[in-house]
């Protein structure tokens, strides 16, 4: 602090004011998503600094990683982002096969797709809604919410869990799409839709909610890649870059999709970059899903490999479009049954650094609306 | 009957209207949220869940009492009050009928009949903001102080459009007391259209509405308690009880919002195109005049739940500006053409 902060008396207990008032945002707050806090010295409503701080959710995942075998380490990855955690599972399987230069089955390949863009989905759906509800705008989260909750449903008819999903293992998927799938997918497609449809009507063209976000802490891309911005904020700076078309995994590059992107960066772009990105997501489930029914019924689901993992020595890494951006597993082997090393690079973290830039000079209301509109999952960044 | 048991009985009896009013909103306000939201929202207690405000009534009373350490105390317990009672106080001059006849005697529905009950109404929408301001300020938190700081700022910059748009309404009508502007606005004018303020003030009709929704601090305007960014704003540090009066107190605010939009532009409790006097007995014109006007400040009252659950809510800088840059002006231009066409066309 430049100056000495006087003291006043507002009532019996002095409160800071100096020069800026000091307001302590989290970890425990209802608009902060997950335990993150900010330290924000205000002027007024106007926010002359934020510090973020971080690692209230620090569990020691990378160093867990070290103590556990390959396959044990699965379900840990779900707790990275838990809003998809098929995502984490399928960049962490991928990273390992890439590793022991497995080739999965492509029956497997399409099932993990699917499975992926239906967490993408739920992610977005997730993301959106929030934002909705932290600018004041309860209705559409529930709109989406109910959609996601059926999502979840086939989730869970797949692999048994909802949330924590832990889907698939080292070298494929352990189950087929499940039975009732077939039926609900041309169902869910549309009431996804629609859904989004109505948030986009609630939404989008509404005076109040394009004044809250247009112009809201804009971005402009040249800064971004130098965060190291991935994923849906890097897009809606204008920026054209998606793992699943610049370094085609899985059978990405079989399907046809656009990559949505914005123009300015601000809360609005990447609002209608994931609102976008859903619908796109859409049309991926649809091609793979033909894709897999062109398949024989009793195609291989797995690689064989062996009951305990042991990779040849060597150093990987493996990076997967996540919902929010590039999700990197760096793991390298010392030729035992554990990693020597997991290293994890979760695109929150590098959006996060850039918090304060975004949110300097603006005011209290534009700090939740970013925090939200950034998708900031505290799992993932403390790791 | 005397004067004053007469009196008495309308107390009580608005008194009891306008809790049961707030109580039932607070219920309507959550099912029919849900009913937006495809949720399906209280439905345990009680048949549709109707006993619902009386189970939270009951969860607040027998909370613990908390006041902060740090919170100036007798501040902090006036503040609630102020907020609530002034709403209370508000229905007294609101006409909820026209008059009704009980042994002989005739009697004005309408606590009563001032001749400033305008004003009255505007002084104590002020002083209700009070309530938030001192509360805010009491807590000794600082999402309380911003929450109390944005209701400060709120009412000076819509009370100030709102006072404009009800002028217009007194050129137009030439009279303070809202029971007269009621029965000013009965008939048609131009042959067709209801003699409503609505049509005669279609803008000082928004630039109310507008001002009204602040007023009772509702989204989109809801700024002082928004949730998402200052916890709950002003309230942040209340429990029990005070809470519930701050929570009740909105309601009830709605309610009288709602009784003065349909007493000052739509005409309070008579029917367009029908004289309900002509065919009805003098007790039961009281009583359907009472369920018009009942009715009318339903579906305002229905509109503020509705606007509730489908607009975002603005940023501090926004809401100001819309007060400064749009509605005072529009108000003032507002004014200035109704005094121009009153001098002219009287």
């Amino acid at each position: 602090m430049a100056k000495q902060l006087e003291t006043i008396c507002i009532t019996t207990g002095p409160v800071e004011v100096g020069d800026y008032v000091t307001l302590n945002i989290g970890p425990i707050h209802p608009a902060m998503h997950g335990t993150l806090r900010v330290i924000t010295k205000t002027d007024g409503e106007t926010i002359v600094s934020a510090k973020p701080e971080i690692g209230y959710l620090h569990r020691g995942v990378e160093k867990l990683g070290e103590n556990l075998t390959y396959s044990q380490f699965l379900p840990i990855t779900d707790r990275l982002n838990y809003c998809s955690a098929i995502c984490n599972n399928v960049a962490y399987e991928m990273a390992v096969e890439k590793l022991l230069g497995l080739q999965v089955p492509p029956k497997a390949q399409l099932i993990r797709m699917i499975m992926m863009e239906l967490a993408r989905i739920a992610d977005h759906q997730v993301c959106v809604g929030i934002l909705g509800v932290d600018l004041g705008a309860l209705t559409p989260f529930f709109y989406l919410i109910i959609q996601r909750e059926e999502i979840y449903e086939i989730f869970e008819w797949h692999h048994g869990a909802r949330l924590t999903n832990s889907m698939g293992a080292i070298g494929g998927v352990e189950a087929d799409l499940p039975e009732r799938f077939h039926e609900k997918w041309p169902k869910l497609r549309d009431t996804i839709r629609k859904a989004n449809d109505e948030t986009d009507k609630l939404l989008t063209h509404n005076r109040i909610w394009m004044d809250r976000t247009i112009g809201v802490n804009a971005f402009c891309a040249d800064d971004a890649l130098n965060w190291g911005f991935t994923g849906p904020m890097l897009r809606a700076c204008g920026v054209k870059r998606d793992l699943r078309k610049e370094e085609p995994y899985l059978m990405y590059d079989e399907v046809n999709f656009e990559i949505p992107t914005g123009k300015h960066g601000d809360v609005f772009d990447r609002y209608m970059v994931r609102m976008l990105e859903m619908e796109e997501s859409v049309k991926i489930i649809d091609q793979a899903y033909a894709l897999y029914k062109e398949l024989p019924e009793d195609a291989p689901l797995m690689k064989k490999v062996p009951k305990i993992i042991k990779p040849p020595e060597g150093q990987i890494y493996h990076a997967i479009e996540s919902p929010n951006g590039e999700l990197g597993f760096f793991i390298k082997s010392d030729g035992s049954d554990k990693p020597y090393r997991i290293k994890i690079r979760p695109p929150c973290y590098m959006v996060y650094q850039a918090f304060e830039d975004l949110v300097k000079g603006e005011m209290i209301s534009d700090l939740i609306a970013c925090l939200s509109s950034l998708n900031v999952i505290a799992g993932e960044l403390d790791r | 009957m005397a004067d004053w048991q007469i009196d008495l009985i309308k107390v009580v009896f608005i008194w009891v209207w306008a809790l049961l009013i707030a109580v039932v909103m607070t219920w309507v306000e959550r099912r029919a949220s849900a009913m937006m939201q495809d949720r399906l929202g209280p439905n345990r207690a009680g048949p549709f869940g109707l006993l619902q405000p009386l189970a939270d009534g009951i969860k607040l009373f027998t909370k613990e009492d908390i006041i902060p350490e740090r919170a100036r105390k007798i501040l902090f317990i006036l503040g609630p009050p102020l907020f609530a009672l002034p709403a209370f106080s508000a229905y007294a001059v609101v006409p909820f009928g026209d008059k009704i006849v009980l042994g002989g005697k005739e009697i004005i529905l309408q606590v009563s009949d001032v001749n400033i009950g305008f004003l009255y109404v505007l002084a104590l929408g002020a002083i209700g903001v009070y309530g938030m301001v001192i509360g805010g300020w009491a807590s000794n938190s600082k999402y309380s102080i911003l929450g109390g700081l944005r209701a400060t700022a709120q009412l000076i910059s819509y009370e100030v459009p709102m006072g404009l748009a009800l002028l217009t309404i007194v050129l137009l009508y030439g009279t303070f007391s809202l029971r007269e502007i009621v029965l000013q606005q009965q008939g048609t004018f131009l042959g067709f259209l209801p003699n409503w303020g609505f049509f005669k003030q279609p803008l000082g009709f928004i630039i109310f509405m507008v001002a009204a929704y602040a007023e009772a601090n509702r989204v989109p305007f809801d700024l002082p308690e928004c949730e998402s960014e200052l916890v709950t704003g002003y309230h942040t540090e209340y429990g029990s009880m005070r809470l519930g009066l701050y929570l009740f107190g909105e309601y009830v605010n709605m309610g009288t919002l709602a009784a003065i939009t349909v007493s000052l532009f739509f005409g309070g409790w008579g029917l367009p195109y029908v004289d309900m006097s002509r065919f009805l007995g003098p007790v039961s014109y009281g009583i359907a005049s009472f369920f018009v006007f009942f009715l009318k400040q339903a579906f305002f009252l229905f509109l503020f739940v509705w606007v509730r659950w489908t607009v975002p809510r603005f940023r501090y800088d926004q809401l100001m500006g819309l007060g400064w840059k749009a509605l005072i002006p529009l108000g003032l231009i507002n004014l200035f053409i109704t005094a121009l066409l009153v001098q002219l066309t009287t």
